[in-house]
């Protein structure tokens, strides 16, 4: 198997946000990044199938230089070689979607996974936009994925309204992971230091055919308004009194 | 200037709410400048849909009624949109944000070349262009975006704007003759696990009581679910209870999960990460219930009760049928 992985560089969840005081990124400065949660599932899965079959699991990050220290992050956790589209600025789904599909035509891999959407610009659309121009089957949302024995291809389950739907796909195809998948593993030490000689591939965007036009484009952030803190209740007699007769919800 | 189509979806025979909330987004779009707007509806035998969209005054509801669309997969579905689209000339598609136009709506962007805004919460015309808001950042950040294509797709957030209101003269309903090639597309649909509950729809509830960690498991969550039932409510959770396995994923309210804003919201047991705030920081009335008097969900409740769960539940139970029998 070959398995093509995201690795997307991102804030720390748990850190604050500022938006710059022009309006045109976030104030990365001070700021912890770290990989994509959803992508370090997807990265996981990946490792999972090279441990029963043999093969290859290759990272990719769309994103500034900087983003090779997620790439070795990945690589930590047992991934073979990163390859890191090098972008400054705000680029759009389709743009990574693009690059995505350059990097599948070189690579020929028999499956690409990611998180089903990133914690940053939370659109969702990479997956499925780089599915659609590469012409695949795609399964989005996954939380369960069984490989037939010829690894020609999977069967999915996928959290959906209501439940589950099961999907096969045959390969190579994409897929899209949600948390129920699994818990990614923790780079050890002496993985961290054995990422240090793995291969990182630096290639521009035009290198890989890929046009810089964005179908969406950013004109600028706000901070959003944040809710403020009402009042604490003593008990549950004074809660439902408050409901009841100030705010009128019961 | 073309058409706007508005996507519509259907569950258990009826219009989703999230679907109104797309067709009020997609008439107001028409009348800047001025255009018509359609309704798409798919699926296999969907005719009393079709007669249940064709009341909001829409210029005409097409209805894609097939015996492959009762699961299609996503390829299946775009291919629909994408043909609807080239049948009524549309520039802007319109679609509510669900898990089933967020599997699909992406592919039909890529087929028809357009630009696609996902969780749009607002916009503002500004003589020939609209720019987009949407959030990011668990909700820390509003971005205003611009898409630069011909055609143009957004998914709206359905808590974001009004609900269409029906309108006197009903829409013509046009049946869509569509061609689809399962055999080709290489994905096969096995199978899809309902389950069936008496509760509301999670994002169409005025009251959502949802619980965390502090539920501690199953039984928690029963005491959770005895006031959701009391009081007509859906039942809701946050990540980490549906990741230690127990609620089932679809309740899962936050940034990677459903945004809901029903009026009244009990967070139970929720320690409060922005996360999970991202999706019910807009309910009209908030409630915590939290044993920690430092957890960040504090401040953002209306009205916070630091108390153990297991004990303030069951009297708040008994206090509203206490109420309710007076």
């Amino acid at each position: 198997m070959k398995v093509l992985v995201a690795c997307k560089r991102v804030p720390d969840p748990s850190a604050k946000i500022k938006v710059k005081q022009d309006g045109s990124s976030i104030e990365a400065e001070g700021l912890k990044f770290v990989i994509s949660a959803l992508d370090e599932v997807a990265i996981e899965e990946g490792l999972r199938m090279k441990e029963r079959r043999g093969g290859e699991v290759i990272l990719f990050s769309v994103g500034n230089v900087q983003a090779e220290e997620q790439l070795r992050m990945g690589l930590a956790m047992g991934a073979d070689r990163g390859i890191l589209v090098v972008y400054e600025g705000f680029p759009d789904s389709d743009l990574v979607a693009r690059a995505i599909a350059a990097i599948f035509r070189e690579e020929q891999p028999d499956l690409v996974l990611m998180g089903k959407v990133s914690p940053d610009t939370e659109a969702g659309q990479v997956g499925q936009l780089a599915a659609e121009y590469l012409g695949l089957p795609q399964a989005t949302f996954a939380s369960k994925i069984e490989l037939d024995a010829d690894g020609s291809k999977a069967v999915v389950t996928r959290e959906v309204e209501g439940g589950h739907e099961r999907v096969e796909v045959q390969l190579p195809a994409v897929i899209t992971c949600d948390f129920r998948l699994n818990t990614p593993r923790y780079a050890s030490v002496p993985m961290i230091m054995k990422a240090r000689a793995k291969p990182i591939t630096k290639a521009p965007l035009d290198g890989l055919g890929v046009e810089a036009i964005a179908k969406v484009k950013l004109r600028n952030l706000l901070p959003s308004p944040q809710r403020k803190a009402g009042v604490r209740v003593e008990s549950v007699k004074d809660l439902l009194r408050c409901l009841k007769e100030e705010a009128k919800v019961i | 200037m073309g058409s706007i189509l508005v996507v519509a979806e259907h569950r258990r025979g009826h219009l989703r709410a999230a679907s109104l909330s797309a067709m009020s987004v997609g008439k107001e779009l028409a009348g800047h400048p001025h255009s018509a707007w359609h309704i798409l509806v798919m699926g296999k035998g969907i005719s009393a849909v079709a007669e249940e969209a064709a009341r909001y005054g829409a210029a005409s509801v097409l209805s894609a009624d097939h015996e492959l669309l009762e699961h299609p997969v996503a390829q299946v579905s775009a291919s629909v949109v994408a043909q609807a689209t080239t049948a009524v000339e549309a520039t802007f598609i319109v679609a509510p944000v669900t898990p089933w136009t967020k599997d699909f709506l992406p592919r039909v962007a890529a087929r028809l070349g357009a630009g696609m805004v996902s969780d749009v919460v607002g916009y503002e015309i500004e003589g020939n262009t609209v720019v987009f808001q949407r959030t990011m950042y668990a909700g820390a950040v509003n971005a205003a975006v611009m898409i630069t294509t011909a055609v143009k797709i957004i998914c709206a957030r359905p808590t974001a704007f009004p609900k269409a209101k029906p309108e006197e003269r009903p829409s013509a309903i046009v049946p869509l003759s569509i061609e689809i090639y399962p055999a080709s597309i290489g994905t096969t649909f096995l199978s899809y696990e309902d389950r069936p509950s008496e509760r509301p729809d999670l994002t169409e509830a005025a009251i959502v009581v949802a619980g965390g960690r502090g539920t501690k498991g199953r039984e928690g969550f029963q005491l959770l679910e005895e006031l959701a039932d009391l009081l007509g409510g859906a039942v809701g959770a946050s990540r980490a209870a549906v990741d230690l396995g127990w609620v089932p994923a679809d309740l899962q309210i936050g940034q990677t999960g459903k945004i809901v804003a029903p009026s009244l919201y009990f967070a139970v047991g929720i320690s409060g990460a922005i996360q999970h705030v991202a999706g019910m920081k807009d309910s009209k009335v908030i409630v915590a219930i939290n044993k920690d008097p430092e957890a960040p969900i504090f401040q953002v409740a209306t009205y916070g009760l630091v108390a153990d769960l297991f004990a303030a539940i069951p009297t708040f139970v008994e206090a509203v049928k206490q109420t309710k029998e007076a």
